[in-house]
């Protein structure tokens, strides 16, 4: 079935469903509620942010789900990929489809730059190399390549990269709309449903970005069920042995660094073409540990891992931004006035600008408890239903698996 | 002159000489172990014909080409194929899987970018793994976990992941080495039954005497990383400087 075997197909058709429905899914509770207020997730930049985030973290499982290979500097494609895409607006036009191409194909190069030299060595050297790398891309991005005195302004450094009507946009039509647009789908216009008191909002950009994860997702799927995939987890497994089998790592490693920094860099030019701005922040180190957080988080190596984490993350961080001491107070007004303040002063700390600290331990958490991050939480859950099942049904016939047999 | 020719190499670590001035010969078809006490320098020996470790002086020609300078891949597609000393496969792989690797390395070179092809897709090299399967007798394993296996299957799929290759030479370090007896003489006949059918050359370092003596047609004896003397079995046996350097502490 399209290309995928049956149990891929069914996960991609689910996912590509959740794609669809999610306006509606992440709208549960009527407009104007508190709770509508605190969990609806269902606005388009929140939803363009799944989706992207989705790619980034769906190309990041390419290189470090299968060759263990874990890269700590995967923000500079994505800024990279920003920064391409805001030059296509400022010199051709708003259109995002020269801006995406472009974005892909500059950090596709530097992946095959950083790749290269990174790759030389394995472990936590490659990590410290990458890292090293991108910060060096973050310090170019911020003062070097931005500094307006200098005449090199190819990130106009703290400011931000952006687009201005003095710009040349050689090819901007005469009546061309004046935002981010797909051959005139202005990516911020939206389709607003009013269904009953729920409201619910179907942005363009948003499907442009969902259908885009669904592509790479696609292409995630045929990569892990390939003769390269098959060579990548060989790589993690046992590289050694992999040489002695006839085998040059080098230039599979490589493939799979330029392949992730590729969709790293077409995920920062769906964030500039959704927003046509793009900042050095985008590169920093701390976006490349949240990277590896949301891979981890969601599992490393599995399919719908990166989706989870991806979007568990971008949840959460949205949700406990939104938490202040005002609101702390009215939810423990029950408490005696004394226990509340001390309560509230607590939980200050890990809301609002706080949300790092609550992803910091809730990843400890994960890590030491669940290694598998959410996929084995689900697996788990799952089999603990089956043993719930089996036990109802008193039979005596336990499903004879073999105990280590090959997980998918 | 031999399908392999290791001449004058040493080979130092430090202050311990591991090889001395070591020549051998390895005649084309033969099956020929290397034997010694441990520390003789038999896997050392072995890791510079695989390009592991590059000797300190001397040179190692295969079929009339040097290896030394070689990395162990290219090595590997010259034709010589190594069984490590304790086992070395894809433990996180499925069993087919394992041995579909070596077939994609024997077709497709050194790398090949094949990402949207699909492994189930490619008949020939499933069936080749199928096929090798059935030879080593893990037909019945095909879809467990290479890390779940016993030690004495794992050692089966190494040398399973060898011979599907077809190569020339065909290196084993101690394939007994932590063997059950059953096995251990399962191992015996499956490499005799590699050298009888399949024209290949087999090195095999062994600690087993009844391995060695039911298998080998050629041995030479190894201590303190030079070769002491090199002959058929039954004059091995015989060999007063074997009993001394070797047999004689051992037993
Ligand atoms: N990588 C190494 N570094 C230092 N010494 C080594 C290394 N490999 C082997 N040796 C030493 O070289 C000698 C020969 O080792 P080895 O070839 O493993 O012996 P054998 O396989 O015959 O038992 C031993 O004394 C061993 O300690
Ligand atoms: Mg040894």
């Amino acid at each position: 079935m399209i290309g995928l075997n049956r149990k891929d197909a069914l996960l991609f058709i689910t996912v590509t469903v959740l794609v669809i429905l999610a306006p509606f899914i992440l709208n549960p509770f009527p407009e104007g509620t508190a709770m509508a207020q605190m969990f609806n997730a269902g606005y388009p930049d929140l939803m363009q942010r799944f989706v992207i985030f989705g790619i980034l973290v769906i190309g990041f499982n390419i290189l470090f789900g299968l060759t263990g290979y874990l890269s700590f500097g995967h923000a500079a494609f994505l800024g990279i990929g920003s920064y391409s895409a805001v030059w296509m607006f400022k010199l051709l036009s708003y259109n995002v489809v020269p801006a995406i191409i472009l974005a892909i194909v500059v950090s596709g190069i530097a992946s095959l730059i950083i790749g290269y030299i990174a790759l030389r060595r394995t472990g936590i050297y490659f990590s410290i190399l990458t890292l090293a790398l991108a910060q060096m891309c973050f310090n170019l991005a911020y003062s070097v390549l931005g500094n307006p005195q200098k005449g090199i302004n190819l990130t106009n450094g703290e400011t931000g990269l952006q687009v201005y009507t003095s710009d040349p946009q050689y090819l901007m039509g005469e009546n061309a709309p004046e935002l981010p647009h797909l051959f005139g789908l202005v990516m911020r216009d939206s389709l607003e449903l009013e269904i009953g008191s729920w409201a619910f909002t179907l942005n363009a950009g948003y499907y442009l970005c969902g259908v885009i994860m669904l592509a790479t997702f696609y292409l995630s799927i045929r990569i892990f069920r390939s003769p390269f995939g098959l060579m990548l987890r060989a790589v993690k497994s046992n590289q050694q042995r992999l040489s002695y089998t006839g085998l040059n790592t080098r230039p599979y490693t490589l493939c799979a660094f330029v392949v992730s920094g590729m969709y790293a860099g077409l995920a920062g030019g769906l964030l500039s073409s959704m927003d046509p701005l793009a900042g050095a922040e985008r590169m920093h180190w701390t976006a490349s540990g949240e990277i590896v957080i949301m891979a981890i988080l969601g599992g490393a190596g599995t399919l719908i891992g990166p989706i989870l984490g991806s979007g568990f993350i971008e949840y959460f961080k949205n949700i406990l931004s939104k938490i202040n001491d005002n609101l702390l107070h009215q939810w423990l007004s029950f408490l005696p006035d004394g226990l509340e303040d001390a309560l509230v002063w607590v939980l200050h700390f890990f809301v609002g600008k706080g949300w790092h600290l609550t992803l910091g331990i809730l990843f400890m958490l994960v890590v030491i408890f669940l290694p598998g991050g959410l996929v084995e939480l689900g697996k788990r859950t799952g089999g603990l239903f089956d043993r719930f099942r089996n036990a109802a049904e008193g039979s005596g016939k336990e499903r004879n698996q073999s105990p280590r047999k090959a997980a998918e | 002159m031999g399908i392999l020719e290791v001449k004058g190499v040493n080979k130092r670590f430090g202050g311990l000489r591991a090889l001395a001035d070591v020549n051998l010969t390895v005649a084309e078809n033969s099956l020929h172990a290397i034997i010694g006490p441990n520390g003789a320098g038999k896997s050392t020996l072995l890791n510079c014909l695989v390009g592991k470790l590059v000797p300190d002086t001397g040179s190692v020609m295969f079929d009339g080409q040097s290896v030394l300078g070689q990395t162990p891949h290219e090595i590997n597609q010259m034709g010589i194929s190594r069984v490590f000393q304790t086992p070395e496969i894809f433990a996180d792989l499925t069993v087919r899987e394992n041995v579909m690797i070596p077939c994609f390395a024997k077709r497709d070179g050194t790398f090949r970018m094949r990402a949207i092809r699909k492994v189930d897709a490619e008949a020939e090299i499933n069936e080749m793994a199928e096929k090798i399967l059935v030879d080593v007798n893990m037909q019945d394993r095909i879809d467990h976990h290479a890390g779940s296996l016993s030690r004495g299957d794992k050692r089966r799929l190494e040398i399973a992941m060898c011979l599907v290759q077809r190569p020339r030479l065909l290196l084993l370090d101690e394939p007994t080495a932590g063997m059950a007896r059953a096995d251990t003489n399962r191992t015996i006949d499956l490499l005799k039954e590699i050298h009888a059918n399949r024209d290949i050359t087999v090195a095999i370092i062994e600690h087993d005497m009844h391995v060695v003596f039911s298998l080998a047609e050629r041995i030479t004896v190894l201590a303190q990383g030079s070769p002491l003397v090199e002959d058929t079995p039954d004059n091995i046996k015989g060999h007063p400087k074997v009993r001394e350097a070797y047999l004689g502490e051992a037993h």
